[in-house]
């Protein structure tokens, strides 16, 4: 494309607005403005520059700050649309969520639940969105960023007369002692950390350029939290499992290939307590009635060591002790083990005795554990119960047959068969809790219900991420991309020998009111006359 | 310890009502000689900083006896976003030196305080997904970051009142006025609470919930939307008008609805009182600003307070919710929000930077970021309840 030289000798690229050297206006359109508009220096961009071909056409459009003002509208009405009724994902798991939502919600929860609302966050559209906006932050940032780079690079102290004229604030002063005042402002503008340049008795100070870089880091950081969050669908990267475990028991933790395992020694509730607590919970404790202080599971981690054979049990080394509480994980390679949930006294052990129901004479006890049950319990001198089915978690079906719900003992019944001298064929008993149905009429024995064993079980999630440590780079890029873009400034003032006068322009990419102090404090003594602000002057004369 | 603590409180809120009256006496006075601040104005500095030290000694006696940071329920939050308010006008007023700022800022410090006061006061154990350092890192952060942002909401509406043309009838003179209606209808709920609690007013009904179960709920407020089947329990206590159905929340419908009725009658009074509209009542006090200077110190909030919040109330929340909930992100309607807050205030400074909107656009964009903040605040504690939502109990 055709290059423009401006009169100052300087080449700039096709497109430019203000010449990247002296600031000369290239642009017809932009000689009739009173104020220069500055942003991005009037560096040529791609995208105000071509628009021939489809990729033209793509890069103008997500180069666009308003398509990416509008995607970022957009998304968050989307974001707030999903807040409106609770996810799928925080529902109680009492019913599908298709019934869920119209049985609490009615005919609004059936219409949420149609548009499919109840997911909206990993929806195809709400995922299109954030994609586009990933990618309006890539082509944003670079249609600005290396023009802006370039101009900023090559501009010289000598501004054109017509650019300092359409600065913001700008002045001109009739001064006799040129060469003093100069080198007093100079003077000024080195204590406040500006940048001196000069040039043919020209001066340029300026300071924090390196702000106008904050928005393309912080964008670049964004990118990266993105891909951060998308790497999440590799596989192998995340692992999200719940493992509920008994107290006692030792289970391979979920996604360590058997490597790994965990016992559960003991889980812990503690509540707040007026007699030992801090006295000043007293009256939160009293109107809350009961509030919770700890959960914790004391847990110890295995290694499994050596190869097992299969069937075997596992060789298993011992990792550490650890206590694992809210806010506290249990942490071993790139797994992260977190209290979540508990269950408090799920029965765990059942007893009975053998008994003679007319004597009450027993003959020998037996305990059912109920997470592995035994077929037969024999119990000496001819005395045997056999369990003939087992239902864990007990309910009768609609045909009135015995079933169980889950495999969780929440309810156990049994089916036994009593072994005696007597009755050398068994008889059949059905035992539930408070309950008791003999199908073959009445039997001369029955088994009595002697006691219950119950524990506590965890519930731990098991957590894999290997995308943090990108996610967390992304966020400490941004951080800092903001902080760099919000928290400085970059300030320019120029001073010019013009014909016997000084010309004074300043242009700061924003908080005005700290340039003009600054200025103002760097004329300070000097007989140059404080600029003015130009575009304060036309809203007063309007106003 | 408490005791002191709350007296700590109670004075820094006098303070800066003190303080209010000051800054505006500062705008009235005619004797100013030049266009700095003047006497009454920097008494007014002075009496805002005794405040802020006062709540200060609050927070920290407060810290001392409960064994952690005041900001785990709604109470503490909202007078920590009090505090931080006043802290964040005293360092942008140093800045500016513009006592207007006072005058619209300190008044949102006060209501937040009072509105604050409304909700259980007791010091609370912390539940164990509260026990973390994280609690006071994050909360105070995110807290500080709204503050701050709120600022911008204060010069925003400095910015309306003085420029909204109030001759004629317009939106802007439409919606103006129905962010001051909004501002009076909480100072509504405020004095119509304190009322009723000063009266002692309790009401209990049995109800039937939405899953059949028979239960108890107690008023603080006569009825006026009573609950599903609800029998009244107490004595000579007031009936209510209406029975809602068992999905709609009766005891705080009622809230609203008396809020809403107070704040009617206090505007209509403060109508008659000043025979013109609120926005009109004010623009004499924003005679002698520079909208510039306005639009510039709105704009600065924005831009100071904006990282602030995204530390706070994303980044430390993120960190935190990976700690305590086993992931950094979980759309919690809480985490939501204050995305909807970030993309809110991005998609502000994107308008302002590329598309040039400053000034009124500028100031209306401002007043529409508190609301969501409220909002985050209020609604979504009281109204959606997520897993933030022991905030609001």
């Amino acid at each position: 494309m055709n290059e423009v030289k401006c009169e100052c000798g300087h080449v700039n690229p096709h497109g430019t607005v203000l010449c990247e050297s002296c600031g000369k206006v290239l642009e017809e359109k932009e000689k009739e403005k009173k104020l220069l508009d500055m942003r991005y220096e009037g560096s040529a961009r791609r995208s105000q520059t071509y628009n021939k071909t489809m990729i033209d056409k793509i890069w103008n459009f997500f180069s666009s700050v308003k398509v990416g003002v509008w995607l970022i509208v957009i998304t968050l009405i989307a974001s707030a649309l999903g807040t409106i009724l609770p996810q799928e994902m925080y529902i109680p798991p009492v019913m599908p969520a298709a019934e869920y939502y119209e049985d609490q919600y009615g005919w609004i929860g059936k219409v949420y639940y149609d548009l499919g609302f109840h997911n909206l966050y990993s929806s195809w559209w709400y995922l299109i969105l954030i994609a586009s906006i990933g990618i309006s932050l890539v082509i944003c940032s670079l249609d600005r960023v290396i023009p802006l780079y370039r101009a900023l690079k090559k501009q010289r102290v000598s501004r054109h007369e017509s650019y300092l004229q359409r600065q913001r604030v700008f002045g001109v002063s009739k001064i006799v002692e040129t060469d003093q005042a100069f080198t007093m402002a100079k003077e000024k503008l080195k204590e406040k950390k500006y940048n001196i340049r000069e040039e043919n008795g020209n001066l340029l100070a300026e300071k924090g350029r390196f702000s106008r870089w904050g928005p393309y880091v912080n964008h670049v950081g964004l990118i990266i939290f993105l891909i951060g969050g998308m790497l999440r669908f590799v596989p192998g990267m995340y692992v999200d499992k719940i493992l509920w475990i008994r107290e006692g028991e030792t289970k391979v933790i979920p996604e360590t290939n058997g490597e790994y395992y965990l016992k559960n020694e003991k889980f812990i509730l503690e509540v707040y307590d007026k007699e030992k607590d801090n006295e000043v919970f007293d009256e939160a404790i009293d109107k809350a009635g009961m509030v919770a202080k700890n959960y914790q599971s004391n847990v110890t981690l295995y290694k499994k060591s050596g190869d097992a054979v299969a069937g075997e049990e596992a060789n298993l080394e011992k990792v550490k002790d650890f206590e694992i509480r809210v806010n506290e994980p249990l942490k071993f390679e790139n797994f992260a083990l977190y209290q979540v949930d508990y269950k408090l006294n799920e029965l765990n052990k059942m007893s009975f005795a053998l008994t003679n129901k007319k004597t009450g004479e027993e003959y020998g006890d037996l305990t059912v554990d109920l997470n592995d049950p035994q077929d037969a319990y024999d119990l000496g001198n001819g005395y045997k119960a056999e369990i003939v089915s087992f239902f864990p978690d007990f309910e009768f079906d609609e045909n009135g047959e015995p079933v169980t719900k889950s495999r969780i003992p929440n309810n156990p019944a049994f089916v036994f068969k009593m072994f005696t001298p007597d009755n050398p064929d068994g008889e059949i008993s059905f035992v539930a809790i408070r309950q008791t149905i003999e199908p073959f009429g009445d039997n001369e024995y029955k088994m009595a219900f002697k006691g219950v064993d119950t524990k506590n079980v965890s519930a731990l999630t098991v957590r894999k991420d290997l995308t943090l440590w990108i996610i967390a780079l992304g966020g400490a890029i941004f951080m800092i991309g903001v902080a760099q873009g919000s928290y400085w400034n970059h300030r320019r003032i120029w001073l010019r020998r013009v014909d016997g006068e000084v010309w004074v322009a300043g242009h700061t990419n924003k908080n005005w009111h700290g340039l003009k102090r600054e200025i103002d404090a760097a004329l300070d003594g000097t007989s140059i006359e404080m600029p003015e602000d130009q575009l304060q002057k036309q809203s007063e004369k309007k106003g | 310890m408490v005791s002191l603590s709350s007296n700590l409180l109670y004075t820094a809120f006098i303070l800066y009502l003190i303080a209010t009256v000051f800054f505006a006496g500062s705008i009235k006075d005619k004797n100013r000689t030049n266009r700095g601040p003047n006497r009454w104005a920097s008494i007014g500095l002075w009496i805002s900083i005794i405040g802020f030290i006062a709540q200060l000694g609050y927070f920290i006696t407060r810290w001392i006896a409960a064994g952690h940071a005041p900001v785990s329920n709604l109470f503490e939050f909202t007078t920590f976003f009090g505090m931080s308010l006043v802290g964040a006008f005293i360092i942008l007023y140093l800045i500016y030196k513009t006592p207007i700022l006072g005058v619209f800022t300190l008044p949102v410090a006060l209501i937040l305080i009072a509105y604050a006061s409304m909700f259980p006061r007791e010091v609370s154990p912390l539940i164990p997904a509260l026990q973390s350092d994280w609690l006071h890192i994050h909360v105070t952060t995110a807290a500080v970051g709204q503050a701050i942002l709120a600022v911008s909401f204060a010069a925003g509406i400095i910015y309306l009142v003085k420029s909204v043309d109030q001759r004629k009838q317009s939106k802007q003179r439409f919606w103006l006025e129905a962010v001051m209606f909004g501002l009076v209808c909480t100072l509504g709920f405020i004095i119509i609470s304190s009322t009723f609690s000063a009266m002692g007013y309790k009401a209990e009904f049995n109800w039937i919930d939405k899953n059949g179960q028979e239960a108890v709920l107690e008023y603080h407020m006569p009825a006026l939307t009573g609950p599903n089947e609800g029998q009244l329990v107490t004595d000579g206590k007031f009936k209510p008008l209406a029975e809602m159905p068992p999905i709609i929340n009766a005891k705080k419908l009622n809230t609203v609805i008396w809020s809403l009725a107070s704040g009617i009658i206090l505007y209509l009074v403060l109508r008659a009182v000043l025979r013109r509209r609120i926005g009109e009542a004010l623009q004499p006090l924003t005679k002698n600003i520079n909208l510039d200077l306005v639009d510039e110190i709105g704009y600065r909030s924005v831009l100071i307070g904006f990282p602030v919040f995204t530390l706070g109330a994303l980044i430390f929340a993120m960190i935190w919710a990976q700690i305590a909930w086993t992931r950094f992100w979980g759309w919690d309607p809480k985490e939501v929000w204050a995305l909807i807050t970030f993309l809110f205030y991005a998609a502000y400074l994107h308008l302002r930077l590329s598309k040039g909107w400053h000034g009124e656009k500028s100031a209306w964009l401002a007043v529409i970021g508190f609301i969501i903040i409220m909002f985050n605040l209020v609604a979504v504690n009281l109204v959606i309840a997520g897993l933030h939502s022991y905030a609001g109990s």
